[in-house]
């Protein structure tokens, strides 16, 4: 075991797999001598070399659609873009082909490649680099979208992305990266992609959220429990695409009430799309409105007022005591 | 100190063997085999008349939008046949004498312009991708198969072809960029047809040629006569012989001429004076290829009836075989994952549930599953 932060559990996961399989690669704008501008790749290209680990030119669309080609030409592409704010100079090569090509050739040519990137806001940066995407990709049929929330399920998911068979996006908190240090195990473990899980068990509401966002709904959880008598669930979705609808109705049809939580704007957020499933799977189990917690239908705010737009503990317990209270 | 000329390693030329005048220079001439020449022929016929087949089904309503390539078969024949079957072909969708050449069945190309997914199901021992409808960005992934090639020591290359609109897009910049830095053994040939839909060559940039855009990356650029298919087999040859050996990438512009609509969606009479088609028609690749192996005796008149009649009967099957074609109106939700997802499992269920309640009602007559024409869009 090992006491381990994002940047360096996902690090390691990279590290694993290079080690056991030739084939995977990691190539980005400053992935090698830099060692990527967040240290998650740091390391590599010392242990694997230039044909491994890297350097690109600046172009988002030639480091994903370059990505493609090294797939079909039997690779594992790990592709890193710098910031989430710069995968749309990527998205149409994500949109009309990574996503596509399984079923374009009814599965002859496939993308089994993951697209890395730090996600979300909350660390004071500039513009452009504190979005939160995921509801655009999740749309996107063919992909799958990944948020870990911690050291651990980074690593186990990053392991589980590298070796799936379709293309994955893979979102790391950027609030989260060097936030918390998580026991690690020494070998390599992997987690399924597409469920969540109960990140604190409860009876009274179910808070629903992932990413740097399950530690706001796990904070709001305990305030629930101390101040107010109200005993809380939180699961932690880890993808939202496939999204885990079946973990969140079990939970909702014994709470009865539910409240999403997302860091990104509201309006066809993921949050709509848990809303919806909770709306047709289990209307008769609430025992009030769904509420959600998210960013606002703006910009996200530049640094100095970006904690005013993201979600923190008190509107979570302000929206789980009015379902509570309804 | 003083201001100079500076002198770029890498060069620009243009290539000519057969000229539209029957003028051919034997130093530059390829020695091929009588059978290969023949062939060739052969495939820039069969790639005329699928075409024509195409839009006549078209225009019948057997068959949805079509995008003909008549005129430029030279242009892409001339690069398949300079490739090995392990080599990659990345296309866009006027490469039909190229596919044809490389094995793809008349068939599946109906398939395709017919409205299934079936017609991108490559065959069989060949590196080909299927087409690429959006713009340049086949370049990307062409650029990424070249450098799998280039990682893998095979000795492998990648051809990716593009069009004269797509030599504007950020794709096609990117991709030569990427090419030549990590000197893949990527050739990019663009198929100057002269128009992207109505906008003319001259509109789509202010450079002279298009093969020089080849420098701000680092690389040769050849200009080839595209509707001499000698000269097009000898530029790739000799890429494709450069890449192999480690020489790095090369951007070939072939110039040539779309002699007919965009696709079937479009009318150039607005946009295009019938001069300069003209002008172009008697430029004809095919012409000037017929006339180059009747000279040498390879082609006659009892030849040409023999490649006539067999052609039209690879047709007729062809159009047999794609009338019949029958799918599963709910295979589209089995290739979306290696695994199907529980929602996709679901969604799936739910409409056969509905099919099949429709059917019910509607006296036993299921979901269409035939060759039934879309209504042309673009």
């Amino acid at each position: 075991m090992a006491l381990l932060t994002m940047v360096k559990a996902l690090n390691l996961a990279l590290a694993e797999a290079m080690r056991e399989n030739p084939n995977v690669l990691v190539l980005g704008q400053d992935v090698g001598q830099d060692e990527g501008v967040f240290r998650v790749t740091e390391g590599l290209l010392q242990e694997f070399g230039p044909n491994r680990c890297i350097d690109t030119p600046l172009a988002e669309a030639a480091i994903v659609g370059g990505g493609i080609g090294l797939a079909f030409t039997g690779f594992l592409p790990v592709c890193e873009i710098q910031f989430d704010g710069f995968s749309f100079q990527a998205f149409h090569q994500v949109e009309n082909h990574a996503r596509r090509f399984r079923n374009r050739t009814r599965g002859r040519y496939t993308c089994p490649m993951v697209i890395r990137m730090p996600y979300g806001g909350g660390i004071r940066a500039v513009e452009h680099h504190s979005e939160a995407p995921e509801a655009t990709y999740a749309h996107l049929a063919g992909l799958k979208v990944v948020i870990p929330s911690g050291p651990r399920n980074a690593r186990a998911l990053l392991r589980a992305a590298i070796y799936d068979p379709d293309p994955v996006i893979f979102f790391e908190p950027k609030a989260v990266y060097r936030a918390f240090r998580e026991e690690v195990p020494e070998s390599p473990e992997t987690m399924p992609i597409g469920k969540g899980v109960v990140a604190r068990p409860g009876t009274d509401i179910t808070i629903i959220t992932y990413g740097a966002m399950v530690r706001v709904a796990l904070e709001a959880a305990e305030e629930l429990a101390d101040e107010h008598d109200v005993d809380a669930e939180v699961l932690d979705l880890l993808s939202v695409a496939p999204l885990d609808a079946e973990l969140i109705n079990q939970s909702v049809r014994r709470t009865g009430r539910a409240v999403v939580v997302h860091e990104a704007p509201r309006h066809c957020g993921v949050g709509a799309e848990i809303v919806a499933r909770i709306v047709e799977d289990s209307l008769l189990y609430l025992e009030a409105p769904v509420k959600r917690v998210t960013g606002f239908d703006t910009i996200i705010p530049y640094f100095q007022n970006e904690l005013t737009y993201l979600p923190d503990p008190g509107r979570v317990v302000r929206a789980a005591l009015e379902t509570v209270r309804f | 100190m003083p201001r100079e000329v500076i002198h770029l390693p890498n060069r620009v030329e243009s290539l000519s063997v057969l000229s539209a005048e029957g003028q051919l220079d034997r130093d530059l001439e390829p020695k091929l085999e009588p059978a290969d020449l023949r062939r060739l022929y052969r495939t820039m016929l069969a790639s005329r008349r699928l075409d024509e087949r195409c839009l006549m089904m078209q225009r019948q309503g057997r068959m949805g939008t079509y995008g003909p390539s008549r005129g430029q078969e030279a242009a892409s024949l001339g690069v398949a046949y300079a490739l090995g079957p392990e080599d990659w072909l990345v296309p866009t969708f006027r490469e039909t004498a190229a596919i044809l050449w490389r094995g793809w069945p008349m068939y599946t190309w109906m398939l395709y312009w017919g409205g299934h997914e079936a017609g991108n199901v490559v065959p069989p021992g060949i590196n080909d991708l299927p087409v690429c409808v959006p713009i340049a960005s086949q370049c990307q992934y062409g650029m990424g198969i070249a450098w799998g090639c280039k990682l893998r020591g095979q000795g492998r290359v990648c051809v990716t072809f593009c069009g004269d609109g797509g030599t504007s897009e950020g794709d096609f910049h990117e991709s030569l960029n990427f090419a030549g830095v990590y000197q893949l053994p990527f050739i990019l040939v663009i198929q100057n047809n002269q128009w992207a839909i109505s906008i003319p060559r001259a509109r789509q940039t202010a450079s002279c040629t298009l093969a020089q855009k080849a420098l701000a990356y680092g690389m040769d650029g050849l200009q080839v006569d595209g509707n001499d298919l000698l000269a097009m087999i000898v530029a790739t040859r000799e890429a494709v012989e450069k890449a192999r050996t480690g020489g790095g990438p090369t951007l070939i512009e072939a110039v040539t001429y779309r002699l007919g609509v965009h696709t079937t969606a479009d009318d150039p009479k607005k946009y295009r004076k019938e001069e300069e088609v003209r002008e172009w028609e008697a430029r004809d690749p095919l012409i000037r290829f017929r006339a180059y192996l009747r000279k040498k005796d390879l082609l006659d008149e009892k030849i040409e009836k023999i490649m006539d009649e067999e052609i039209a009967a690879e047709l007729d099957e062809a159009v047999r075989l794609y009338e019949r074609y029958r799918f599963d109106p709910l295979e589209f939700f089995d290739h979306m994952y290696a695994e199907p997802t529980p929602d996709l499992r679901a969604q799936k269920a739910e409409l056969a549930a509905y099919l099949e309640a429709r059917a019910a009602v509607r006296g036993g007559v299921p979901a269409a599953t035939g060759s039934s024409p879309a209504p042309a869009v673009r």
